[in-house]
């Protein structure tokens, strides 16, 4: 059975406190856990709210003084309210919304309904809501795009749908000879070869393949390609025509929301509106949230995990450890490498991490104009998609490729206070500007030396193609690498946890044999985006370490 | 002709799809830009205008207004104090209901009542020897519905009234110099107000309540996005969950008020002597509980709706776009049990959702049963359970 006799459910978030004296608990109870998670990022919380609804006594610990990692919102100027790093919503496991009852806590994904493309001529795509409209626009840079569009759409909707199922069930361990694993090997094998063949053709090309190759066979306008291509190198050290960007494609339109594939969502208040409603619904499942807790090392005992240590000395204790963290902070810091088998630290000490991206957010005094649409200002309730062409897109990449930042960099933005008006005081907005290619590593500088340089190069972008843009600057935060890596904690400030490169993802993520969520250490799990399915807010690596975690209960339980 | 509202000069300006409905003959936007789905966020984040004028409008007054309208319509009307609203329905002598509206009492003898169709007949037959005047004012005034979290902020800056006007109370105020008054009322399930505005001067008012909003997310919303609220806030529209008693060619397509859900309106019927039109079919019913059904919330389990599109090999819609039409309702042994009316995916509970007649013994919310879907050209039969109205139900609806 799944429940331990000591810990019924509570059925209030609120615990006794420890020095309560009608408290019936020992100090030592007090201490003591079915699970304690490392990290109260969304997949924390998602982990830590599936165990606690099993019903675990469950304690998440976050170091920082507000949950949600690198979801959060904050107010940098009294009534402006910047997504700090994370900026939208689209790959959110929609099964997790409902199993956390997520609507009941203040879930509200607001549809983004347009993307704005300027092209560098004055000129520009833009893409909404109504298809007849959309291949209009297309049209006007190229009449045979306009179709091609459907046709894009259409067969790549068709991966989609092979692939999605992929990302709501863990990867099958191809190294086990446990006959379970090989049932779910050749349930995969079967899922493959049931497809139709152009399909199946279709998804090995993008998962292996570049962007650029994908979309030329479909394409000629520059701005629509620069617009497709611009979803293939977020977040990532690739550029649209290196292959591997398909990969990171396929990824970000795997995304839905209300069934849509592709379309992004601004939760209320941003993503840090979001990991408040995911916190209220932790709680609400019964798992305990601190905050200012940093975890300095998980507590092991003769192979087994058994608790945690706080950086100020402080112990907790549970047969159940789960690091939240990326795999470079799972594998070689909260735990020491000499208990684990040496080719997993290789591995993981060759995962690449190299985080590529900034973000750079405006508190305006306005609405930016775009000389060809007047004073219109309705085209920024979505994205605004610097990324003018497939070229631009590369020749930014260039630059970060050799270890500095992209003079014209590629740029998605969103006036976030266009979509929810509370974000912003009124008639003012904020912006928020994911930067890319940013490096990590900067040749002969460093981050805190070039911090204000990247922020000055991404305005002097902006304003070239929004005149007057800098006018409208009332504050300017720039986020790089450095600043995520030394906020969030996200190694080397690598948005997911880890690249998305094929030997990277799914049967590798984090590394061979170790893609389950277990790790070498009896009773240590991991449930970061390090893991599959990867990043992004999707929940999903937090959703299916908890049930992994909880079958092995199971299994456990029955051998008892 | 088709006619326009008056407030057309300035929604006809921000209307860019082009699309208009025909409602009570009036032209009225379907939506104004290309998302509707981004006006319906409006309304659950910021707010909506949503230009009512086409509703019929009665002016009931004269010294027995009170006394007729307590034996006409189904809720007392003698509890609605002067400055107050209520939301009733008035019924044949069956029971049956003829059709729902809300009334204002502005002043002790004035009332004013909206209908969705003509009524002007139905009253005036029920006059008897009372002393009572019905006017059919529809024209004289233009109505803006305000609906949403900022709903009050922004009416508040043009008249401070408004600050405390309780859910369903009516207070006469002046916006951009006219008389106006308004009422806290809606058809979204929102915090949200409607301004009954001499139709002369609708623009004023309209530009000024422009001008409040400017900057905040306010935008005009259409009929698809009023519907969307309005079925999550379960507020029932005629011809598509119910039908008037006075046109149904049978009494399967009659509904009571209790069927439909609102027999808390007559509580105390046991109790008190007020005579009403249909009092006693009510009575009757209550006692002997000859209810066939009842109208509830519907709510689609997620899990099997992906599952039957899945297997047809389709991605499963989440379709936001309300259908007006029928689908019915079965048990477990697919015999058929009910009908559900104004299905709909809901953004903000990130289900279908629909409304729909279930048996008495399935009223329970949670109650299981089968919807019947039509997925890839065949008949499906999805779980879905039992839900009390309203399904989105904000605390600052009422607050």
């Amino acid at each position: 059975m799944a429940k331990t006799a000591r810990s019924p459910k509570p059925s209030s978030p609120a615990r006794p406190s420890r020095s309560s004296s009608r408290s019936a608990r020992s100090a030592k109870d007090d201490r003591s856990y079915d699970a304690i998670v490392i990290g109260g990022g969304h997949n924390g919380m998602v982990n830590g709210a599936y165990l606690a609804k099993a019903g675990l006594r469950t304690l998440i610990l976050e170091r920082r003084h507000l949950v949600g990692g690198a979801a959060i919102t904050e107010e940098l100027r009294p009534g402006f309210n910047f997504t700090t790093f994370s900026y939208a919503l689209s790959l959110l496991r929609p099964d997790i919304v409902h199993d956390l009852e997520l609507t009941k806590h203040g879930f509200m994904p607001i549809l983004m309904p347009s993307t704005f493309c300027p092209t560098e001529d004055g000129d520009y795509l833009l893409m909404g809501q109504d298809h007849a409209e959309n291949q209009k626009s297309i049209a006007r840079f190229s009449k045979r795009d306009a179709d091609a569009y459907d046709a894009f759409n259409h067969d790549v909707n068709k991966v989609l749908q092979a692939i999605k199922p992929l990302l709501d069930q863990a990867p099958p361990d191809i190294f086990s000879d446990d006959p379970e694993e090989l049932v779910a090997l050749a349930a995969l094998g079967q899922r493959f070869r049931s497809l139709d063949r152009k399909v199946l053709h279709d998804a090995v090309r993008l998962l292996t393949g570049s962007a650029a190759d994908f979309l030329d066979d479909y394409f000629e306008s520059a701005i629509l390609k620069g617009y497709m291509a611009s979803s293939a190198i977020i977040g990532t050290k690739v550029g649209p025509y290196s292959q591997g960007s398909g990969l990171v494609l396929l990824y970000h339109l795997l995304g839905e929301i209300d069934g849509e594939f592709g379309a992004w969502a601004f939760h209320k208040g941003g993503n840090g509106g979001f990991t408040q409603v995911l916190a209220r619904a932790t709680r609400a499942m019964g798992a305990e949230i601190r905050l200012e807790s940093p975890v300095a090392s998980v507590v092991t005992t003769n192979g087994r995990a058994t608790g945690v240590a706080l950086s100020d000395g402080s112990e907790y204790d549970a047969p159940i450890v789960v690091s939240a963290l990326d795999p470079r902070r799972t594998f070689l810091e909260l735990v020491d490498p000499l208990e684990l088998p040496g080719d997993l630290v290789e591995t993981i000490r060759r995962f690449r991490f190299q985080g590529t991206s900034s973000k750079v957010n405006f508190a305006l005094d306005g609405i930016p104009r775009y000389p060809a649409l007047g004073d219109r200002t309705d085209q920024y309730r979505g994205f605004t998609n610097i990324g003018p062409s497939m070229e631009y897109l590369e020749r930014a990449f260039d630059e970060g490729k050799y270890g500095w930042y992209s003079s014209r960099p590629y740029l998605d933005c969103a006036i976030q206070s266009m979509v929810d008006p509370d974000m912003a005081p009124p008639g003012k907005a904020v912006m928020s500007c994911f930067t890319h290619y940013t490096p990590y590593k900067l040749r002969e500088s460093d981050w805190d030396t070039e911090r204000q340089n990247l922020g000055d190069t991404v305005q002097r972008t902006l304003e070239s193609f929004f005149p007057g843009f800098s006018d409208l600057v009332l504050q300017r935060e720039v986020v790089t690498p450095l600043d995520i890596e030394r906020v969030v904690g996200l190694s080397e400030g690598n948005i997911f946890a880890g690249e998305f490169l094929a030997p990277q993802m799914y049967f590798f993520r984090p590394a061979p044999g170790w893609s389950q969520y277990r790790t070498p250490i009896d009773g240590y799990y991991q449930c970061g985006s390090g893991t599959h399915p990867g990043g992004c807010v999707t929940g999903g690596p937090g959703k299916l370490a908890a049930q992994r975690i909880l079958r092995d209960r199971e299994r456990a339980a029955g051998r008892a | 002709m088709i006619r326009t509202t008056p407030f057309h000069p300035r929604t006809s300006v921000l209307n860019e799809t082009g699309l208009w409905e025909h409602w009570a003959n009036h032209l009225a936007a379907t939506k104004y830009q290309m998302s509707e789905k981004f006006e319906y966020f409006a309304v659950r984040n910021a707010a909506g205008l949503f230009d009512t004028s086409p509703l019929f409008k009665y002016r009931i007054h004269g010294p027995d207004a009170e006394r007729y309208l307590s034996g006409v319509l189904v809720r007392d009307i003698r509890t609605c104090a002067p400055g107050r609203a209520q939301y009733t329905l008035w019924c044949d002598d069956r029971g049956f209901v003829v059709e729902d509206g809300v009334v204002l009492r502005p002043a002790r003898d004035e009332f004013l009542l909206t209908t969705a169709e003509p009524n002007l007949a139905w009253f005036e037959d029920l006059r008897g020897r009372h002393d009572v005047r019905i006017d059919e004012v529809s024209d004289e005034w233009a109505v803006l519905a305000v609906q949403g979290p900022y709903a009050r902020d922004i009416l508040v800056r043009l008249a401070p009234e408004v600050a405390t006007l309780g859910y369903f109370g009516v207070t006469a105020a002046t916006m951009a110099r006219v008389p106006v008054l308004v009422s806290r009322t809606g058809y979204t399930g929102d915090l949200g107000y409607e301004l009954w505005i001499p139709a002369a001067d609708a623009i004023a008012v309209w530009d000024a309540v422009w001008e409040a909003s400017r900057g905040r997310g306010v935008m005009p919303i259409g009929l698809t996005a009023l519907y969307m609220t309005r079925i999550e806030a379960g507020l029932l529209l005629l011809d598509v969950d119910f039908h008037s008693s006075r046109f149904a060619w049978t009494d399967a397509d009659r509904s009571t008020p209790v069927e439909l859900g609102y027999g808390w309106m007559f509580r105390d019927i046991a109790t008190t002597d007020r005579a009403f039109v249909g009092r006693e079919a009510m009575r009757r019913e209550i006692a002997q509980r000859t209810s066939r059904w009842k109208l509830t919330g519907l709510v689609v389990d997620w899990r099997a709706f992906d599952r039957v599109h899945e297997a047809a090999g389709l991605i499963p819609p989440k379709d936001h776009t309300p259908i007006g039409e029928e689908y019915y309702v079965y048990d477990d042994e697919l015999g058929q049990i009910g009908y559900a009316t104004s299905l709909m995916y809901s953004p903000m509970l990130q289900r279908h959702i629909a409304l729909a007649r279930v048996p008495l013994d399935r009223t329970t919310p949670g109650s299981r049963v089968k919807l019947e879907l039509a997925v890839s050209h065949r008949y499906e039969y999805v779980d879905a359970s039992v839900a009390k109205l309203p399904l989105f139900d904000p605390p600052r609806r009422t607050a």
